[in-house]
């Protein structure tokens, strides 16, 4: 392969880095408060807000279940209105966030819920607010699930981010799709996909590591 | 012994009257817990005609199945759950009436432990400990030094820093225990807190419970469906059957003289290992040799000279087939099974005249059956 070609995957990598891991910071910004959220406000729970949690349950679902290729090109002007442009790996931040968001929400909520309600009602004894509660008790019990979800949410983004190519988002994904198929350069596919499944294993095994290394429920017994 | 008018079997009774003290430190005043229907569920009667209290720096048991409100009771003490009527005043303040931040506060000052201990698993034992202190804006320096002192107190001070799944179920319950006190609380809620712990490690929990009560002179209400537990620790019982006070009153009484068939059958659980084995089996209810009554004595001394005089003054060869006593309550609880002679014609004029003669003593006494 000439040093041209491997250039180019060396940049396209780095553009998928750049969308995935603002993506996924941003995603984590929005998705973690919503997700505990839907977890803690359903009736007769911390925040109960029945009719608030089904209304966000609902366009939670709506998003998730848009296909994402469809949700790209529907929000352009949107994208617009927020990167400036609707071109580019910046603009192509502003689906993937949108698609991260409730994505992570969803498994945070999961996350969340998986912490025993003893613990919340052993707080709430000792006088403990619903936020103290959030922040001493349900997020950090949560944690080990929290980061796992994380990953998955990482490990999905770099899916996603291979359609962002029809924007002019660029990344791996658009460089296999544009090289190693619109030009018939197996080798630039293969190549592509090798960086990716490294990509993919790598995060895996640190969020593994990560969570492994804060779950103190199953430690030496 | 006092076979008060209004403890009739399966009447709810009223044996404190709430408002006449006030210095109780629990007082239920009428109170009633209902949940509504919900999603087709029929709505539920937990407790009604609630009406006690409780002696502040007593250690009061409050007993009854599955069921029968124990849950909804305690967490009405710690304002966990609000009465649907009627007052639940804890340490003279009105809890059912506080909210937000004012319930926080009061809450402070009422500790609680669980069956299932409730231990963070992300955070060590003296992290444990410290969570009610950061709850309630401690000092980093103070929480330090307070948590150093409970870990002591409940004799675990070398797993400072040890995760709760590197404790046994004692251990946990200790910094359960630790945890709860760190406020310095006036009152600690254990909600069958030993129900998850073999016999033994039960003992020494209930055993640091019987200290802390002593030492720091905090009042104890101890929810629990084991009488042995009751029998062991508490001074005032309080038994709860479908949502009513069937029973209550001092251990030693409730003990020795059960009024309400819940009570009797908490008691047959509990004393049903006090008959030995090879006489338990022996006994029938065919007529035998003997009849075989059961004799409960309290008080000091209790039964030593019982059946000297009772051999004397009846004139009758009474066999002793088993013994033992019994601390409840603070109390000496004896109990005696007698072998009363059955006439070679079958008369049972010797039977007869005991339980007579034992009820004049004002002990009481059951017939078991029969030994051969």
């Amino acid at each position: 392969m000439s040093p041209e070609l491997i250039n180019l995957i060396i940049q396209a990598t780095f553009e998928t880095l750049f969308m995935v891991g603002i993506a996924a910071a941003l995603g984590t910004l929005f998705g973690l408060p919503l997700g505990v959220f839907l977890a803690t406000s359903r009736k007769g729970e911390l925040f109960a807000a029945p009719a608030v949690n089904a209304a966000l349950g609902m366009v939670v679902n709506a998003t998730r279940s848009t296909p994402f290729i469809i949700l790209v090109v529907a929000i352009i002007p949107f994208t617009r209105l927020i990167a400036g442009t609707s071109i580019g790996s910046t603009a192509a931040i502003v689906p993937l966030t949108i698609a991260s968001t409730p994505f992570i929400a969803r498994l945070v909520e999961a996350a969340i819920r998986e912490v025993d309600g003893g613990l919340i009602e052993t707080a709430s004894s000792f006088g403990a607010s619903p936020i103290q509660i959030v922040f001493k008790v349900l997020i950090p019990e949560a944690l080990p699930g929290l980061l796992l979800a994380l990953t998955l949410a990482v490990v999905s983004l770099l899916g996603y981010s291979a359609m962002v190519g029809a924007v002019g988002g660029g990344g791996l994904g658009d460089l296999g799709i544009r090289y190693g198929y619109q030009r018939f350069m197996p080798e630039m596919m293969l190549a592509v996909v090798v960086v990716l499944i490294a990509l993919v294993q790598l995060v895996q095994s640190a969020g593994d590591y990560l969570a492994r290394r804060v779950n103190r429920r199953l430690r030496h017994r | 012994m006092n076979a008060h008018p209004s403890l009739l079997i399966g009447e709810p009774v009223k044996i404190q009257d709430g408002s006449a003290q006030p210095h109780a430190m629990v007082r239920f005043e009428t109170v009633a817990k209902t949940y509504p229907a919900y999603r087709g569920k029929p709505g539920v009667v937990a407790l009604q005609g609630i009406d006690f209290s409780i002696a502040r720096g007593s250690i009061t048991g409050v007993i009854g199945r599955s069921g029968a409100g124990k849950s909804s009771l305690v967490r009405l003490i710690n304002g966990l759950e609000k009465p649907s009527t009627g007052r639940v005043v804890v340490d003279n303040r009105d809890i059912s009436a506080l909210t937000g931040r004012e319930l926080r506060l009061a809450q402070r000052s009422i500790g609680m432990i669980f069956q299932h201990f409730n231990l963070l698993s992300s955070r060590t034992a003296a992290d444990n400990i410290a969570l009610p202190l950061e709850i309630a804006g401690w000092s980093k320096a103070d929480i330090k030094a307070r948590v150093t002192e409970l870990l002591a107190l409940v004799g675990i001070a070398d797993k400072h820093d040890r995760y709760p799944s590197e404790l046994s179920g004692g251990q946990k319950q200790r910094v359960g225990i630790a945890r709860a006190l760190a406020t310095r609380p006036s009152v600690l809620l254990s909600d069958e807190a030993t129900s998850a712990l073999d016999p033994q490690t039960t003992r020494a929990i209930l055993d640091l419970l019987a200290n802390i009560n002593r030492e720091l002179g905090v009042t104890i209400v101890l929810i629990t469906h084991e009488m042995s537990v009751v029998r062991q620790l508490a001074r005032d019982v309080v038994v709860l059957d479908a949502g009513r006070v069937v029973e209550s009153g001092h251990v030693a009484d409730i003990f020795t003289h059960p009024k309400h068939p819940i009570t009797q059958s908490f008691l047959a659980e509990a004393s049903g290992d006090s008959l030995p084995v090879s006489l338990a089996s022996r006994i029938v209810q065919e007529p035998g040799s003997h009849a075989v009554i059961r004799v409960q004595v309290r008080g000091a001394g209790a039964g030593d000279t019982l059946i000297a005089r009772l051999a004397r003054e009846l004139g009758l060869d009474v066999s002793l087939l088993s013994a033992r006593i019994d601390e409840i309550g603070g109390q000496h609880v004896g109990s005696l099974v007698l072998g009363i002679p059955v006439s070679d014609s079958g008369g049972e004029g010797a039977t007869t005249r005991t339980l007579a003669w034992l009820s004049q003593y004002q002990v009481s006494a059951e017939r078991l059956g029969y030994v051969a």
